[in-house]
């Protein structure tokens, strides 16, 4: 394998744990709000880190042009996503855990 | 294909397998609608990695777009308009039964629906266990006999791949799927097009009323979305449309994205009234219309229906696409706005704008 | 260029684990993190899916993937 292909799965290999951590989080923390946190930004992290790796190893330019094109559209759509959802939340009045 | 023992594969395919009908299970016995919802929705896009693993890709870009997407967002919009009519309802049988003072012989409650709930009420029922032991066995035997015909299909049909293959020449495309669809059995796909104008007949009956209402009016962010994705979704869409000659793409998973555009629009806009838009009956109708036109221009040119001139098959191929998607779309985002209750109706002077994104100082 | 499918098959076992959260999750708002869930996690299997079984025509069907999961989340923020 060329140094490309090696650095390409060294990225993908460690997206694993960011991906492993956002579901983790949103298995164990207390309310919606923390969640969000947990499953845009963790996630996205590990994307952004798969999206990097697959850029890496693409055979050709356009690929890599793509695949930058479906980070920065799923970025977008995570953060706004996040923000609706959270307002969406606060406005039915699901009050965030507070520490007992 | 391979020799050896694909390790890797296998836990894939088995864990993707279970999870399937772990969901399944999941969403057909859960009381709560709107879990089963986004149960189907997640269900919708396990089965397109599955597709993928059995290298439909086309098959796996329609279930994404459709059978997830499209569908997911259908149900959520009926099952908000179903609760907000079983409210309307039981605020007015409250408020009818506080006036005659009667106590409410049936109470529904809209969560709990679905079949389980159904069967745990009539518990008692003379009817209900023995209806369940055979609806049961029925379904395992169901099972086996479809489990056992799969296993034991032969590993390839060689007659039909062969046959596509060695007419691909001739056909004007690359993308043997394409093909089928639009050269080799051009005629079905012309008949699902005159398939999903009926549809949208049927719903215009219905409803005729194009009239869509969200409360309030949207949060900037929200407007910010649809600027930034918007155009992007039509840009994909016409992608599509294009790399289907190529790669997996194609007609309906390019309209289906469109028509995704569309009912981005339609629920974040305060009123979105379909009816006021002069090119809705033009969009609707036309997949099938430039489809028939083709049709007959072959028949009369070539001697037979829907039998392209071999140098212009890709050409006409990439015409029928085009009108097909945008059919496409416009019939799946009349099917989203169909409304049929009578606050939905548009006031006499509505007409006008097909679109608006602030709320308005009307005097009711 | 199978051995590509063991990142895929981890990242695919973290999304089934979060979905659990679908079937617990409390509030409506809850269960519809799924919907982001598979649209990141989602993605990223398909991506590397199209390592390991050398299509790059899977790279079209994460987009769609990133688009639908965007507009799904807006169908549901919208509801009354």
């Amino acid at each position: 394998m060329s140094l490309t292909d090696l650095l390409g799965t060294f990225l993908i290999v460690l997206a694993i744990p960011f991906f492993w951590g956002g579901s983790l989080g949103l298995l164990r923390f207390p309310d919606i709000y923390t969640r969000l946190h947990a499953l845009t930004k963790a996630d996205n992290l590990g994307l952004g880190l798969v999206v990097a790796g697959s850029i890496l190893m693409s055979k050709e330019w356009t690929v890599g042009v793509k695949l930058l094109l479906i980070w920065l559209a799923v970025l977008v759509a995570s953060t706004i996503s996040c923000y609706l959802i959270a307002n969406a939340a606060r406005k039915r009045k699901i009050n965030p855990w507070k520490i007992p | 294909m391979e020799n050896s023992l694909n390790y890797a594969a296998i836990a894939f395919d088995g864990v993707l397998a279970l999870v399937l009908l772990v969901l399944a299970w999941q969403l057909l016995r859960s009381p709560n609608l709107f879990k089963a919802i986004v149960l189907f929705i997640s269900f919708g896009l396990m089965l397109s990695l599955a597709w993928i693993r059995l290298k439909a890709i086309d098959i796996a870009l329609a279930e994404a777009a459709i059978g997830a997407g499209l569908t997911g967002a259908l149900f959520l919009t009926a099952l908000d308009r179903l609760q907000r009519r079983e409210e309307n309802d039981r605020e007015e049988q409250d408020a009818r039964w506080k006036s005659q003072e009667k106590k409410p012989i049936i109470t529904t409650e809209a969560s709990d629906q679905g079949l389980a709930a159904m069967i745990r009420k009539n518990k008692n029922h003379f009817f209900s266990r023995p209806l369940q032991t055979i609806a049961a066995i029925s379904v395992l035997a169901l099972t086996c006999i479809l489990g056992w015909t799969v296993w034991t299909l032969p590993p390839f049909s060689d007659q039909m791949s062969a046959l596509v293959s060695s007419n691909m020449p001739i056909s004007g495309v690359e993308n043997p799927v394409t093909a089928v669809l639009l050269n080799f059995r051009g005629y079905d796909t012309l008949l699902e097009i005159g398939v999903l104008l009926l549809a949208a007949v049927g719903v215009i009956s219905v409803a005729p009323s194009a009239v869509m209402r969200t409360g309030s009016s949207p949060s900037p962010i929200l407007l910010l979305l649809i600027r930034l994705l918007l155009p992007f979704i039509i840009l994909v869409s016409g992608y599509i449309l294009w790399i289907g000659k190529y790669a997996p793409g194609g007609a309906f998973q390019a309209g289906a994205v469109l028509a995704a555009g569309g009912i981005l629009l339609a629920t974040a806009a305060v009123r979105f009234n379909l009816s006021a838009s002069k090119a809705m009956p033009l969009a609707t109708g036309i997949g099938l219309l430039i489809f028939l036109l083709v049709a007959l221009a072959t028949m009369i040119i070539c001697g037979n229906y829907l039998q392209y001139p071999v140098a212009l098959a890709g050409t006409l191929i990439l015409v029928i696409e085009a009108a097909a998607t945008l059919s496409i779309a416009a019939v799946l985002v009349r099917l989203f706005v169909g409304v049929k209750s009578d606050t939905d109706n548009p006031a006499p002077g509505e007409d006008s704008q097909t679109l608006i994104f602030e709320e308005e100082n009307t005097i009711k | 260029m199978n051995h590509y499918l063991w990142p895929a098959l981890l990242i695919l076992i973290s999304v089934v684990v979060g979905l659990v959260r679908i079937l617990w999750g409390p509030t409506a708002a809850d269960r519809m993190l799924a919907a982001q869930l598979l649209g990141t996690g989602g993605v990223a299997v398909l991506l590397i899916l199209a390592q390991a079984m050398q299509m790059p025509s899977l790279v079209d069907v994460a987009l769609i993937y990133a688009l639908l999961a965007a507009v799904t989340m807006v169908v549901f923020v919208r509801r009354q």
